[in-house]
């Protein structure tokens, strides 16, 4: 560039840094006239006092009204995370079964497929959480519950399910086993995996895992899970929604694999199963993986929605918190810094798992 | 001749879908499946919503004809659902207000249509919208609390879109800036509004920003989320634009300038319009999501279309009509949605035929989305 028109950007730069300067100084200087006049400081103090309202789902962490501010955001933090990480591996699931049935031979099923995404795809998923919300404190009362299967019931005190009891030795090693299997190049080979697997299966025998079916007793479920009306509606208004849009992401990430590579599975005897799990899939995974953390990272920012079905998600609490004490610029900011600290946690470990793909070459190692 | 080919291209296509229904014993089987589902949600789905269904009357009529469907509700409150609080003896106001902004963006989507005319067209209907909505001009005012429905969806949706268009554009100049002061800006703004929920954005703009205004100046709820949903869809849009111009060759740059144009000029009159031609289908999709995601203002307390059906369904006299409710603004919403995406499909369509070089028949969304290696 020429001298002149460095020296000119240079001073247009300036400029447009002091205009910026003086705007924020004078909204500053007003938020805090106006904090004054409602005899406010700015702080995170208030985290540390008592919060005075109660929360209806708690998972994780128990919650009562004298327990301080601070807790409750960690609480309405962990469903968020609940729902979250539940919500993103069911959508993937719906939404990958769902887009290989788009892409069947069939066109009854394909149809049928076809309209469920669209009607979910062209319609507010505020409008479908409202309506899901609405139906479910419609159902019948627990001794008129419905059961789709055994063990399900679905009541107007929400979805009941059967619980799973693992001895805690045995989880230790089965995620130890899942880690040596990943590692199995670098621990030299399949020993490692092998003697966790059978230490698995060992620890099971001795406290084999239990499950525990609901009962109902006088006017409630007793043992098993029970999800609120409201977490059960948020998650599958989530999981809908998303898994529609999971759907079109995996057929067009399937309709992107070169139309040879299908022929010459063909060729070479594959069935239409065999050529779409080994050759068709691994490839279209490359095109997926950027989409399906997008999704994720949209369905965690939809999560925040539980607000207007009075779920205590993360919004949720921040938000009564905030109209309580008054300090609604804290708790806001704290809104701001979870919702992109989750965004990022997201894309950093999809973006790894991305690197990893193009790295090796096949999904299916 | 050329109906009765089409009739003919049509009836193959339905005899080979039948054939392949039955194709294989196994298909035969899928299909009879996929029948059995069909029928199980279609037939209980019919005698709800028509066979058993209540069509005029009073609440009293709906509850003595329990299992229907209970459309005397609709029937009371279209008015309402539609045009919200607005005083019931002018809602010709509003709905002429709607009429004039759906012209409005039925005139921008067709392309004969983009010159500068049209955003003279855009200035005098928005002018004319307000008015019509707010009174004035010997009309008796309507304060902006009583305003809902379906104007206020389409406007926070229109305007929403409109505004943040060259605030996106300018956003995204901004982030491919080779300085660094409106590089590190731009992508400031973009990230953050991206990274958090639009209801983040919606909160900002009603609990925090009314305190950083001096002392005795107050902004109306309405205004307040309509800003929030500019800024919101300007960092989306910002995004789309950012793509568009990293699909024009840089050469087109150079060229520009060679032929002694400023660097303004040659954005203007040659990178922008290729680049945003490239990106309209997402536009289109971006639009769609807006136009669904506008009814989160319900969260906020104001009254959108969604909103005005949820308190239809609340009145003590109308109670528990939620489904109703719900089924009639869910089919306003998805006549919007389908038209836009279609309308996004036929300029797809449309612009390969006109452009169909190598520039336009580069696939956008899938194979790009990944990282070159």
């Amino acid at each position: 560039m020429r001298p002149a028109a460095d020296r000119r950007a240079a001073i247009a730069q300036g400029a447009a840094l002091g205009l910026t300067a003086v705007v924020v100084w004078w909204l500053a200087r007003n938020t805090s006239v106006s904090l004054a006049q409602r005899g406010l400081t700015l702080g995170f103090g208030f985290l540390g006092h008592p919060a005075n309202f109660e929360i209806g789902d708690t998972w994780w962490l128990s919650f009562s009204p004298a327990d301080s501010i601070g807790r409750a955001i960690l609480v309405g933090l962990l469903n968020t995370a609940l729902v979250s990480a539940l919500g993103c591996v069911l959508a993937i699931i719906v939404g990958f079964i769902a887009g290989i049935l788009r892409l069947s031979p069939n066109p009854a099923l394909r149809g049928l497929i076809r309209a469920a995404v669209e009607i979910v795809r062209n319609t507010p998923l505020l409008l479908l959480l409202l309506f899901l919300a609405a139906s479910l404190h419609e159902l019948p009362p627990p001794q008129h519950a419905l059961t789709p299967l055994h063990g399900v019931f679905l009541s107007d005190r929400g979805l009941v399910l059967p619980a799973m009891t693992i001895g805690g030795w045995t989880i230790v090693l089965a995620a130890a086993t899942v880690i040596a299997l990943a590692l199995r190049r670098r621990l030299g080979g399949w020993i490692a995996p092998a003697v966790l697997g059978v230490a698995t299966l060992v620890s099971a025998a001795v406290h084999p895992p239990a499950v525990a079916v609901a009962q109902l007793r006088g006017f409630n479920f007793a043992g098993g899970v029970t999800l609120s009306p409201e977490l059960a509606a948020l998650l599958a208004a989530l999981v809908l929604h998303q898994s529609a849009h999971i759907s079109e992401v995996v057929r067009g990430a399937v309709l992107a694999v070169p139309r040879g590579q299908r022929d010459a599975a063909g060729a070479l005897g594959m069935s239409r199963w065999q050529t779409l799990r080994l050759v068709v899939m691994p490839v279209a995974l490359r095109a997926m993986v950027p989409l399906l953390a997008t999704n994720c990272v949209s369905l965690i920012k939809n999560s925040s929605l539980a607000v207007a079905i009075g779920f205590p998600d993360v919004v949720s609490i921040l938000n009564t918190a905030g109209n309580q004490t008054g300090h609604s610029i804290e708790t806001m900011l704290i809104m701001i810094a979870v919702y992109l600290s989750l965004s990022l946690l997201v894309a950093a470990a999809l973006g790894r798992y991305n690197a990893h793909l193009l790295r090796t070459g096949s999904a299916l190692s | 001749m050329t109906a009765r080919m089409h009739r003919t291209a049509r009836a193959s296509a339905v005899s080979t879908a039948v054939r392949r229904c039955v194709a294989t014993p196994a298909a035969a089987g899928v299909t009879v499946i996929v029948a059995a589902v069909a029928a199980a949600i279609v037939v209980p789905l019919v005698r709800w919503a028509i066979v058993q269904a209540t069509w005029t009357g009073a609440p009293a009529d709906c509850r003595r004809a329990a299992g229907g469907a209970c459309w005397a509700f609709i029937g009371h409150k279209a008015g309402f659902i539609l045009f919200g609080l607005y005083p019931a003896a002018l809602r010709w106001r509003p709905g002429l207000a709607a009429a004039v902004l759906v012209a409005l963006v039925v005139c921008t989507a067709i392309p004969k249509y983009w010159t500068r005319w049209l955003l003279a067209a855009w200035a005098a209907g928005l002018a004319l919208a307000f008015v019509v909505m707010r009174g004035g001009l010997g009309m008796s005012v309507v304060p902006t609390q009583q305003w809902g429905g379906l104007p206020v969806t389409i406007m926070l949706t229109a305007i929403g879109l409109a505004g943040g268009f060259p605030i996106g554009i300018l956003l995204a100049l901004g982030r491919r800036s080779r300085r660094p002061l409106p590089r590190a800006a731009a992508t400031a703004i973009v990230e953050v509004v991206r990274g958090v929920p639009l209801i983040a954005v919606l909160y900002v703009a009603v609990l925090v920003f009314p305190l950083a205004l001096p002392t005795g100046l107050s902004v109306d709820k309405l205004t307040l989320a309509q800003a929030a949903v500019i800024v919101f869809a300007s960092a989306y849009l910002a995004e789309a634009v950012r793509s568009g111009l990293q699909l024009v060759p840089a050469r087109r740059l150079d060229a520009g300038l060679a032929l002694g144009l400023g660097w303004w000029q040659t954005m203007q009159r040659i990178i922008l319009p290729e680049a945003l031609r490239t990106v309209l289908p997402s536009f289109i999709s971006i639009a769609v999501g807006f136009f669904q995601d506008t009814s989160l203002i319900v969260i906020i307390g104001l009254f959108d279309l969604l909103n005005t059906a949820r308190s239809a369904a609340q009145d003590p006299s109308w109670l528990g009509f939620y489904t109703e409710a719900f089924v009639f603004v869910g089919g306003i919403y998805f006549c919007g949605s389908a038209a836009l995406s279609r309308y996004g499909l036929w300029l797809e369509r449309r612009m390969a035929g006109a452009h169909g070089g190598v520039h336009m028949s580069r696939p956008l969304s899938l194979t790009t989305a990944a990282p070159p290696e």
